[in-house]
């Protein structure tokens, strides 16, 4: 067996079981991320949400799967029919893609490579080729403004979500998620993670995430008061499926990396109790809840409020932040807080 | 066949088949989407060499940023591009010719080829052992090259500023929205509740 495992044939199972591993893991997160972001958000109006499929309507999410594969996929006409169903394909590709790297305790992990944060910086900075090419290929007006809403929209937010994963490497001295979780180890638990030392930080990354996942206040390139549902007001039946599915995955991508960047990945927030993978899901999902509290809570954005936001406001700051831990890890200021090195030998 | 080779073939054939898609494409936002796919198979290319971070870099840069203006900008042009074609054939021979002096040029170029002494070897193990592929390059541009690293981020700086410079204009008779001022504003003093006796207003 373990011979086999060495051979090519062997080395590509091996990693397709895994993958599959992984895929199965996101999907059936999603089934249940759809059903608490709908519970939650009634629970905030006072409302049931989904309590009728299944035992408290926990299958509804499936109920609802199942609904969009079966009906009928409309195709606008004079719509460029190739890059129109590229497009919701893409944007769930792409989602899934990023969790290759990802880890979940130190030894799980599909892909343990170097500059696993980039690639995952790569890869959500190509998501928007989805909103981008489905806004185009309807051949219609409100998706198409949603696609350049979408374009600018998240081309601005990457900006300061990349300076601010930079202000994490200059800490870490590593890209590897491996080494970054490594670094926020020590004796105190949760007070060696990095939320503390980078704390301004953790807050604009929360909302440029949000903003770079187009989840509430930020979705505007789908906008129903504006742009009825943007660039998706064409998709119907799977295509529209993926889309969604594609959006939850990538949302689900942000609460992993703000738990492994900021939150200590698998370690246990109290000293003694064990690691594990464990506290990185229930890490996950405590991001997710909050996610899922700004879209009950915080009314829709104007887009250049969102705009002036990004450039004018969080540019600035995080640049300001990288320039600061740079001198402050350089230094060793408090002991090696912002230079965490040291630890990873 | 080792998955390298089959990963590298895959990467090769699509990044050439890609190119070609660029420039068959009758569609320009099909253009930029070829483009797009050439990028990110040269990305795969460069993993394959071992320079992961330039990979990254690649998509990040120019598939995540530039080109995304790319099929912004193509998106909204609202050319006849049967018109531009025809325009196009009438310049057949003198678009042959420089192709031929630019590929003759290239030839040329690399008929001369030569490497330094030590280069092959060089090429063999471009970074010493125990050093990532990131940490070698951030020390050369960082400690060996500094000062050209930091000239050539000024040239990025003064081409930006030109750009700025020349497409900035500020309009007079625009109402321009000062959002300090309007968050500041006190709701006691911009509103006033008056009372209106019926038949007589204000």
């Amino acid at each position: 067996m373990a011979d086999f495992l060495q051979t090519p044939l062997g080395t590509f199972l091996l990693i397709a079981v895994q993958g599959l591993g992984i895929i199965a893991f996101v999907m059936l997160s999603l089934l249940f991320l759809v059903y608490g972001d709908r519970k939650i958000w009634a629970a905030v109006q006072l409302r049931r949400g989904p309590n009728v499929v299944g035992a408290f309507g926990l299958l509804q999410t499936v109920a609802d799967a199942l609904k969009y594969v079966v009906k009928e996929i409309v195709v606008p006409a004079g719509s460029d029919r190739f890059v129109f169903f590229l497009a919701p394909t893409i944007s769930m590709v792409l989602a899934m893609l990023a969790w290759a790297v990802i880890p979940f305790n130190p030894t799980w992990v599909l892909a343990d490579i170097n500059v696993a944060l980039l690639f995952v910086f790569a890869i959500s900075s190509l998501e928007v080729y989805g909103v981008i090419m489905g806004g185009w290929a309807s051949n219609s007006k409100y998706p198409f403004l949603g696609g350049l809403r979408s374009a600018a929209q998240m081309v601005s937010y990457e900006v300061s979500l990349g300076l601010i994963i930079i202000g994490i490497i200059i800490s870490t001295g590593s890209m590897n998620f491996g080494d970054i979780v490594a670094a926020q180890d020590g004796n105190l638990g949760l007070f060696n993670w990095y939320w503390l030392p980078h704390l301004p930080m953790v807050i604009l990354f929360f909302i440029s995430a949000l903003a770079e996942t187009n989840r509430p206040p930020f979705d505007l390139p789908e906008a129903e008061s504006e742009l009825v549902a943007g660039f998706m007001v064409e998709y119907s039946s799977t295509p529209y499926l993926l889309f969604m599915a594609g959006e939850y995955i990538a949302m689900f991508l942000m609460c992993a990396l703000m738990s492994l960047l900021f939150f200590g990945g698998w370690l246990s927030p109290i000293p003694g109790l064990p690691d594990g993978a464990l506290w990185m899901v229930a890490k996950m999902w405590v991001m997710f809840f909050m996610f899922a509290m700004v879209k009950a809570l915080v009314p829709r954005y104007r887009y250049d409020q969102l705009m002036r936001i990004g450039w004018k406001v969080f540019l600035p700051l995080s640049l300001t932040w990288v320039v600061l831990v740079a001198f402050l890890a350089k230094f060793e200021v408090l002991g090696g807080l912002w230079a965490r090195w040291g630890l990873l030998g | 066949m080792t998955i390298f080779a089959l990963a590298f073939w895959l990467f090769a054939v699509s990044a050439v088949l890609a190119g070609l898609g660029v420039v068959l494409a009758r569609n320009p936002v099909h253009s930029v989407l070829w483009l797009i796919l050439a990028f990110i198979s040269s990305a795969g290319l460069f993993v394959l060499m071992g320079a992961e971070f330039v990979a990254m870099l690649m998509m990040i840069v120019y598939v995540g940023a530039v080109a995304v203006l790319f099929l912004f900008v193509v998106m909204m042009l609202d050319v006849d591009f049967a018109e531009l074609k025809e325009e196009f054939a009438g310049h057949k021979a003198l678009g042959g010719i420089i192709a031929l002096v630019m590929l003759g040029q290239l030839g040329f170029g690399f008929a001369a080829w030569q490497s330094a002494e030590g280069a092959d070897a060089l090429r063999a193990a471009p970074i010493a052992e125990g050093v990532t592929n990131t940490g070698a390059l951030g020390m050369l541009l960082y400690d060996k090259y500094l000062y050209l690293f930091e000239a050539s981020g000024l040239v990025l700086l003064v081409a930006m500023i030109g750009a700025i410079l020349l497409t900035l204009r500020h309009r007079k008779d625009v109402k321009r929205q000062n959002v300090l001022e309007q968050m500041y504003r006190d709701p006691a003093k911009a509103m006033e509740l008056r009372d209106v006796k019926p038949g007589q207003g204000l």
